[in-house]
């Protein structure tokens, strides 16, 4: 250090001393998220549930989703009980989703205007993604949102357009998927990530896991987008009389 | 010349990483014009998985951000603080580390995204292994670049190098806390958040890549850079310590803005987007102050096309960071978000900023490390018309085709029914998304026009043997 005048001020101190202005500059950098992020994992209001508990199914984790029995599927949950964990095939057309990068064209967070409501249905509520690791809000509307997809087209529909969109949409810009016919979701691979999540939460019954190669039992890739799909915004019954966000 | 440059400094790392920084722009820009083009011209899409739009975007965002714009960092973070400190860098070994880690991480990047091992978080896209991987090159980075500073023969640190160990510090929390997965296969992991948590922290990430990464880094290079090349100091000492301290705490907050109206609670949208309208006050403070640092000099603009690169670019960040609190704001958001106007706000900072600063400063190194004049300076003119042309057309395309959007989807028509279906709206983007690709183009051509000019220059300083005078005129010193 060339010369040695005493220093004026703090700022004067910071720019002499590095490990000073490396921890002042670490300690100021990490306010906004710690004020931003952390109260969202504490605070009741952030999850509707927590107001209104029927939006999740009481009984995920304890019973079965869906067993399979000789091949025939056996249902203990339906549509509108509530939020719960993917089935295996499900989940496997999850996979699918994010690895095509669907999220970069497709939003799945409806919000709370007169536009979006007749377009998409309810606005999109946190808890209604509550079991999404990650999540897939999306950020840009290349095509429409697709929270409140499930249901509103039959599946014939969705296998002609995830095959060439052009075929019944003929404005469409989205690429064909032709190779979602030609391979399969691997039973082994799907209890893995089923275990995975498991470990963080979200609530798997044993038998759950159990009941992915018999989901699977056939099943393409094509099969497990289309099951994907086909349960978006379908768990929740949600009551126009209720206000579920302030 | 001062002698013994060479002898002194580090230089052949910063050589490296200055050619691959050019060499990435080129290949981010192509894969950009092609996936503009997919969405124009669907057929493009070649019904192959590896060309699809949806895994191409990542490799797009991910050559332009972390292949081009993390070289540039490398370079001149590493060129800065060797000059501003008057030392050599503390380890050539870890320089070379952090130079072959972060190629690896980029070739990885290039293999992985394509074949569809992704963790599905914009800007975050690459799995678990490759995460690591970036963590220890990162961390080598920063603790050299730390290290240098700490054995500095100058009595201050220069502002550039407050600017440039903001960005390594955030990036390290914002990429450590971000891409915190469990893994379930090789290359395979869900987030360990969920929903609304995760989805704020991706923001968190998401606005301060381009916060820290893109805009602080890139301002420790303007503020070594701007005043270097117009060979005047530094309009205002007072602007830069508020520029920093008020970037620094301020950014941080801005990520939420990216949820408005979403299930995020309200208090945290409106939180980010107060601190985003406050932000124009440093962020043109700190534009104001690379500009007027020409005060008096202004006929400079006239004959200098380095500068002429820095001081649109700045031009560019002014604009961008009016119009980013702007969008911030609820009201006009509603409107904007999920629109091509966002994709267009980010390119005007990308290209016209982050681009155009990074440009300056490479022509500027390219006569310094090849000690020789730049094979030809018509070129150098030539591209900066390329960049601004190409970047106006890019933004004014998106800028239509985004509000049209946002219109078109709110719009009723007389008896109270939505006016247009989605798809309609999908097919009135057609000629704005082939501009957007023309516009694209423009600014590829550009590029490679800039990696002709700098290969030919170093081609010029070997035959001339001008780096290796330098080299030996050194050694005798």
């Amino acid at each position: 250090m060339a010369e040695k005048t005493p220093p004026k001020g703090l700022q004067d101190r910071l720019e002499r001393n590095i490990w000073a202005l490396l921890i002042v500059t670490a300690i100021v950098l990490s306010v906004g998220g710690l004020v931003e992020i952390v109260p969202l994992f504490y605070l009741k209001s952030t999850m509707e549930h927590n107001r209104y508990p029927e939006i999740v199914w009481n009984k995920a984790g304890s019973v079965p989703i869906v067993t399979v029995d000789a091949g025939k599927e056996k249902w203990n949950w339906k549509p509108g009980d509530g939020m719960r964990p993917y089935t295996a095939l499900e989940l496997a057309g999850r996979d699918i989703y994010q690895r095509e990068g669907c999220y970069t064209c497709h939003s799945q967070m409806i919000r709370p205007f007169r536009d979006e409501k007749e377009r998409y249905g309810h606005y999109s509520l946190a808890s209604e993604s509550m079991f999404d690791h990650p999540f897939q809000w999306g950020s840009k509307r290349t095509g429409p949102d697709m929270a409140r997809l499930g249901g509103k087209y039959s599946d014939e529909w969705h296998r002609a357009h995830l095959r060439a969109p052009r075929s019944v949409v003929p404005e469409s810009v989205m690429p064909n998927y032709p190779w979602l016919d030609k391979a399969a979701p691997d039973a082994a691979k799907m209890q893995a990530h089923m275990r995975g999540l498991q470990t963080i939460g979200v609530p798997y019954s044993d038998a759950d896991i159990e009941a992915a190669p018999g989901l699977l039992e056939g099943k393409t890739e094509m099969d497990a987008m289309v099951a994907y799909l086909q349960v978006l915004g379908t768990m929740v019954k949600l009551d126009e009389s209720k206000v579920y966000r302030d | 010349m001062e002698a013994g440059l060479e002898q002194k400094y580090n230089f052949d790392v910063v050589r490296w990483f200055t050619i691959m920084a050019v060499v990435y722009l080129v290949v981010g820009a192509l894969v950009g014009v092609w996936i503009a083009s997919q969405l124009a011209w669907p057929i493009l899409n070649f019904d192959s998985s590896y060309l699809s739009f949806g895994r191409l975007r990542p490799v797009h965002t991910n050559a332009v951000i972390f292949a081009f714009g993390g070289s540039v960092l490398m370079a001149t973070a590493f060129y800065t603080v060797q000059r501003t400190c008057s030392v050599r860098l503390w380890s050539d070994k870890l320089a070379w580390f952090v130079f072959w880690g972060w190629n690896v991480i980029i070739v990885l990047a290039v293999i992985t995204l394509p074949l569809g091992f992704t963790q599905a978080k914009e800007y975050a896209e690459l799995e678990w292994p490759i995460d690591i991987l970036i963590a220890v090159v990162w961390l080598a980075f920063s603790f050299n670049f730390i290290m240098t500073l700490a054995t500095r023969k100058t009595s201050h640190i220069y502002v550039s190098n407050w600017f440039f160990l903001g960005m390594m510090v955030m990036i390290t929390y914002l990429h450590v806390v971000n891409s915190l997965a469990i893994p379930v296969g090789l290359l395979k992991s869900y987030s360990v958040f969920s929903g609304v948590q995760d989805a704020m922290i991706q923001w968190w990430w998401g606005h301060n890549a381009v916060g820290f990464y893109l805009t602080a880094g890139f301002l420790g290079i303007m503020y070594y850079f701007v005043p270097k090349q117009a060979n005047r100091p530094i309009y205002s000492y007072r602007l830069s310590v508020i520029h920093f301290w008020a970037l620094m705490f301020g950014y941080v907050w801005l990520g939420a803005h990216h949820l408005q109206y979403t299930a995020l609670p309200d208090w945290t949208g409106s939180l980010g987007a107060a601190v985003s309208i406050a932000m124009i006050i440093p962020s043109w403070g700190g534009a104001v102050n690379g500009m007027m640092t020409l005060s008096g000099a202004w006929d400079k603009l006239r004959t200098d096309y380095v500068l002429r690169f820095l001081i649109v670019a700045l031009a560019f960040y002014a604009m961008s960071t009016f119009e980013g609190p702007v969008m911030s704001l609820k009201t006009v958001n509603a409107l904007s978000h999920y629109t091509d106007w966002t994709v267009g706000h980010v390119h005007s900072g990308a290209l016209g900023w982050v681009a155009g600063v990074s440009i300056g400063a490479i022509y500027h190194l390219m006569t310094r490390l090849w000690h020789t004049e730049m094979f030809s300076e018509k070129l150098v003119n030539f591209h900066f018309w390329a960049l601004t042309i190409g970047t106006v057309v890019y933004i004014v395309a998106m800028w239509v085709s985004g509000i049209m959007q946002g219109l078109m989807w709110r719009a009723f028509d007389e008896y109270g029914a939505l006016a247009y279906t989605f798809v309609e709206s999908v097919d009135a983007m057609h000629p704005y998304y082939a501009m957007r690709a023309v516009g694209g183009g423009i600014f590829l051509f550009g590029a490679i026009i800039m990696l002709y000019n700098v290969l030919m220059t170093v081609r010029k300083s070997a035959v001339s043997g001008s780096l290796q005078k330098a080299r030996l005129a050194a050694a005798s010193a």
